[in-house]
């Protein structure tokens, strides 16, 4: 075992450091730079009073579009950040805390179900509260309607994460005396970055979709247009500007495609590395990106101090203190009665406040009407994952099955499902005016335009990781046809599948809210459902029953979960679990 | 062979035992609570010192809660009642000091080699240099260099456990812990580290004064322990304290040492079988823990057993290499084998009975009506579900009926343990159809 020292792996010390700059550096840099100056920019901007933004008509000149583009790109990362920080902090809280966990999750759960532009008509009221006049106020309503739509699923994936720690991972890092913070920073968030990567993927995309629903903003009777792509596109619509139109769905497709290779791409590829399988994986995601960083070397040299100051973070508090007799099991016995006192009282009194509120603006006659109305929501929803499962089941076997047109389509896919269907929302208005078509049918394909790649693209997956042993049985025992799809195929890819058709379930009641009533210049159309009956209630600003509607579609939501997904996940789970 | 270990080095002597514990363990006694209410005592009345300079071999079969004793020492878990003393100050929790080799290595999967080393010396708060300078003289040590920036999924097993032995030792402890550490790992890879570890622990380059290791290996423990403390089952207690004297460096092959282990194998297996030949009477209790020992695995050894060279007689430990390796744990499979009177066990032998015999010589069918004769009379588990299924009309019964009752006696874990093994004799002796979808237990032939 003992060797003569060998520590040319490690500069000497007192070495010259080689920072002389490789060509990779004089494409890294300029990159690393053009963001920077561009964010300054931006928020620059949004500091700015609120009459600088509503003086400001919003203009239709394509040229105004990259300016735009980068305010709502600006927009998505800072709710982005917000969204981990939630992440990280709700997440751990619930994961380490068995009390909190008993109060947080429940809660998680009720957030995950309400519908994203439901809160909207309140953040408004909040945040031109906390700062009248400045533009800052509407912009975090805004930021807080993307942020409502990334945060809920990641801090869920985080806290499942968290739950799952390996024993031995978890027995290591306690023996080896981490301090809480430590161990975060090097078990905690690394075990559940493949979770929350596939998570913040979602989230992004889900993203670009409320960024552009969320820039126009009604207050009052009065229309703010914050800049940025979804304004542009909704005065387009008001105007009936088609040519506007394309040229905002060009702006935003470069935005998308941007996005996907400068950033989200390295990322996945940089955080495989944190999958815990033992074996080394045959398809390693890959990123240009990430290798021009890697080897820029003077950038690495740069970043280095980064890193010796991240070390010093993450190793305050060390050591940790020798650690004190437990506590007896009767004082926790005790301190568990307050606990759900406290919880108790507070759960009766927050019930006691909403009713109050309802009591006056509410009616039974609208409740009934509400759950009516949610009747119709739900049977599009059901239809439209029907149809999109039957349309994309076998597209998704199809292109699995050839892993090499697989790796070509996924970045496709990756992109059509962040690529914000709203701005394709005119062309389907126009066409059933012009061809006088039924709204109550020709609406609905607008829920699930965005959220439908999520079940080709869990289809591709689970065809690719399905093992080839069983591929090869099954061609050598002769299995065809109907009995291939029945007992091979079909079982193989179903944990994926209602990993997929969850997703894109979520997403359809989201998307109801904009989908069921869509306009074109002076046509508005809109077909029965609880979403058009929201978007209705909001313009109104009719507070109690935007508050029931919400309630109503969040009630069905986590019906439809608990009867319909969660047994069909479990059940995925139990049996059809490949290896 | 000169080696910058300079920063793990303490003064270079050899461990010489007797200069007082480093660890003492005083009454410890653990219980769980059990699925049903109550608590289940798996370790009872454990005292023990640990030694300066010395190697404590634990040693115990699957259940003896050798594993449990480890972490209580490590301070993984506490003890119900009883105290661990670690250099004279009652261990509360995860004491600075005590280093821990894992089984599974419990490696960072995201940390190269170096910085799985570092991480212990992160969290003893050491600047980024003096922890970058030990873990590579602990890397060195161990045999690591070159491979510091490797990332654990690029290196065998054995080369994974060298980085949980490098993270273990980085840190200077005084106690070193090691559970199963080299029972993951393949026969001759598991030797090689042995020996360079031993090396290392004999010319005093470690820091570490003590050490304590968990095996169900007996060989290994007799190559590595100056004393063997061997854990009875149900509770665990200390059954016997075995001093190894033997010189080092030991050669597995030297007779003597032979001897040992045939001798330790000897009181290891006379002890926790009991030789009823009789039919066991009705009042036997059902609720008790069984083997994990598969129908398949109990023919295969059979077979070889049967065989050149054994020829129907086998010295335990030559039989227990063969099968330890590729297999896991054997006694499992020989407490099963003896049970059923297809073996005997006797004194660091098995010898393959008349009955054993009949078996191996049979058909298919034959082997069934063996087993499943054997089942009925020895297995009162077995007979008991048999004898529900019969009684009532409709011929089924749910698993939840038996687990409950087991759950009375048997931890969690044990009684499904328990339960999958009988489904397996039962499945396979057709006394009973078991349907997993359902969790039912029924007569019925699948459709």
């Amino acid at each position: 075992m003992k060797r003569p020292p060998f520590d040319s792996l490690l500069a000497p010390a007192g070495a010259p450091l080689r920072i002389r700059p490789n060509r990779w550096d004089w494409i890294a840099l300029p990159i690393l730079l053009g963001v920077v100056v561009a964010v300054i920019q931006g928020a620059r901007q949004m500091a700015g009073p609120l009459e600088t933004v509503t003086q400001t008509p919003i203009s239709l000149e394509p040229r105004s579009l990259p300016g735009y583009a980068l305010l709502t790109t600006l927009r998505m990362f800072i709710a982005m950040a917000a969204s981990l920080v939630f992440t990280f902090v709700y997440g751990a809280a619930a994961a380490r805390s068995r009390r909190l966990e008993r109060v947080l999750i429940p809660i998680l759960d009720i957030l995950q179900s309400v519908p994203v532009l439901g809160y909207l008509s309140f953040s408004v009221i909040f945040f031109m509260a906390l700062f009248p006049g400045r533009a800052l106020g509407m912009e975090l309503v805004a930021i807080f309607a993307i942020f409502t739509s990334q945060a809920w699923n990641m801090a869920f994936s985080f806290y499942q994460s968290l739950r799952t720690i390996p024993e031995d991972l978890q027995e290591a890092a306690r023996s080896f005396r981490l301090t809480g913070w430590l161990r975060f920073w090097r078990l905690d968030v690394p075990f559940a970055m493949p979770g929350l990567v596939w998570n913040i993927m979602m989230s992004m995309s889900g993203g670009w979709f409320f960024v552009v629903a969320s820039e126009a903003i009604s207050v009052g009777g009065q229309e703010v247009f914050l800049p940025g792509v979804g304004s542009y596109v909704a005065v387009a619509i008001a105007r009936s500007d088609m040519t506007a139109i394309i040229y905002a769905i060009t702006a935003m497709f470069v935005v998308i495609v941007l996005y996907d290779q400068l950033l989200f791409r390295p990322f996945v590829a940089w955080s495989s590395r944190f999958s815990v399988e033992q074996i080394e994986a045959e398809r390693v995601p890959q990123s240009w990106m990430l290798l021009l960083f890697r080897q820029a070397q003077a950038l690495r040299r740069l970043m280095q101090p980064v890193g010796a100051i991240g070390r010093r973070i993450i190793t305050i508090g060390a050591p940790a203190s020798d650690p004190s007799p437990p506590r007896t099991s009767r004082n926790e016995a005790l301190r568990d009665i307050v606990w759900r006192l406290v919880v108790g009282i507070a759960l009766v009194a927050t019930s006691w406040a909403l009713v109050d509120f309802l009591r006056d603006g509410i009616a039974w006659v609208d409740i009934r009407e509400t759950v009516i109305l949610g009747l119709f929501t739900l049977g599009r929803v059901v239809v439209l994952i029907a149809v999109a499962s039957i349309i994309w089941v076998p597209v998704g076997v199809y292109v699995g099955r050839r892993p090499s047109l697989a790796e070509k389509v996924q970045p496709l896919i990756q992109i059509l499902a962040a690529f914000p269907a709203n701005l394709l929302f005119p062309f389907f208005v126009m066409a059933i005016v012009r061809y006088q078509l039924n709204p109550a049918i020709w609406l609905s394909p607008l829920m699930i335009l965005g959220t439908q790649w999520y079940i080709l693209f869990n289809v591709i997956a689970g065809t690719l990781a399905f093992p080839e042993d069983l591929n090869q049985a099954s061609r050598n025992l002769g299995v065809r046809g109907w009995l291939w799809w029945k007992n091979v195929m079909l079982p193989g890819i179903f944990p994926y599948y209602v990993t997929g058709a969850i997703t894109a379930s979520g997403g359809s009641w989201n998307a109801s809210i904009v989908a069921e009533i869509a306009s074109w210049g002076d046509t508005t159309l809109v077909t029965r459902g609880l979403g058009a009956y929201i978007q209705q209630v909001t313009t109104l600003g009719d507070y109690p029953r935007i508050v029931l509607g919400i309630a109503v579609m969040s009630a069905y939501v986590v019906l439809f979960n608990r009867a319909v997904w969660r047994p069909l996940y479990a059940f995925a789970e139990r049996r059809l679990r490949v290896g | 062979m000169v080696h910058n270990a300079s920063a793990i080095a303490r003064e270079p002597q050899p461990p010489s035992p007797g200069s007082g514990p480093i660890a003492q363990l005083r009454g410890i006694r653990k219980t769980f609570p059990k699925a049903s209410g109550g608590d289940l005592l798996v370790l009872d009345d454990i005292n023990l010192d640990l030694n300066d300079g010395e190697i404590v071999c634990l040693l115990g079969r699957s259940g003896s809660g050798k594993s449990t004793m480890l972490r209580i020492i490590a301070g993984l878990l506490s003890p119900t009642s009883g105290e661990v003393l670690f250099e004279g100050r009652p261990v509360h929790g995860p004491a600075a000091g005590i280093g821990m080799v894992f089984q599974t290595f419990a490696l960072f999967p995201w940390l190269t080699v170096l910085k799985n080393v570092e991480l212990g010396l992160e969290a003893l708060g050491l600047p980024a240099d003096e922890s970058r300078q030990r873990a590579l003289a602990a890397v060195d040590l161990i045999g690591l260099d070159g491979f510091e920036s490797a990332y654990p999924k690029e290196l065998s097993g054995g080369m994974r456990q060298r980085v949980g032995f490098a993270r273990a030792t980085a840190i200077h402890p005084r106690l070193l812990l090691m559970d199963e550490a080299f029972s993951a790992l393949d026969v001759l890879t598991a030797e090689n580290l042995r020996s360079e570890f031993l090396q290392l622990w004999g010319d005093g380059s470690l820091p570490i004064r003590s050490v304590l290791m968990v095996t169900h290996n007996i060989e290994e423990a007799v190559l590595m322990g100056d004393r063997i403390v061997v854990l009875g089952i149900n509770p665990g207690r200390i059954t016997d304290i075995i001093p190894i004297s033997l010189a080092r460096p030991r050669d597995r092959f030297d007779p003597v040492l032979r001897e040992m282990v045939d001798s330790v194998y000897g009181q290891m297996t006379a002890r926790p079988i009991p030789l009823t030949r009789q039919p066991i009477p009705a009042t036997l209790p059902i609720a008790e823990r069984l083997p994990r020992a598969p129908v398949n695995r109990m023919a295969g050894f059979l077979a070889t057993l049967a065989n050149s060279p054994f020829d129907g007689r086998a010295d335990l430990p030559d039989i227990d290499d063969l099968f330890n390796a590729t297999q896991g744990e054997v006694f499992p499979l020989l407490e099963a084998l003896h049970r059923f009177g297809l073996a005997r066990l006797e004194a660091g032998d098995i010898t393959l009975t008349d009955l054993g015999r009949r078996f191996v010589d049979s058909d298919l069918e034959g082997r069934k009506t063996i087993f499943r004769g054997q089942l009925l009379m020895q297995v009162p588990l077995a007979s008991h579900i048999r004898s529900v299924l019969d009684t009532r009309p409709e011929q089924r019964a749910p698993l939840v009926r038996f687990r409950v009752e087991l759950e009375d006696h048997l931890s969690e874990q044990d009684a499904e343990m328990t339960l999958r093994t009988v489904i397996d004799w039962g499945r396979y002796a057709e006394l009973f159809a078991y349907d997993d979808d359902a969790e039912v237990f029924s007569l019925e032939n699948p459709e």
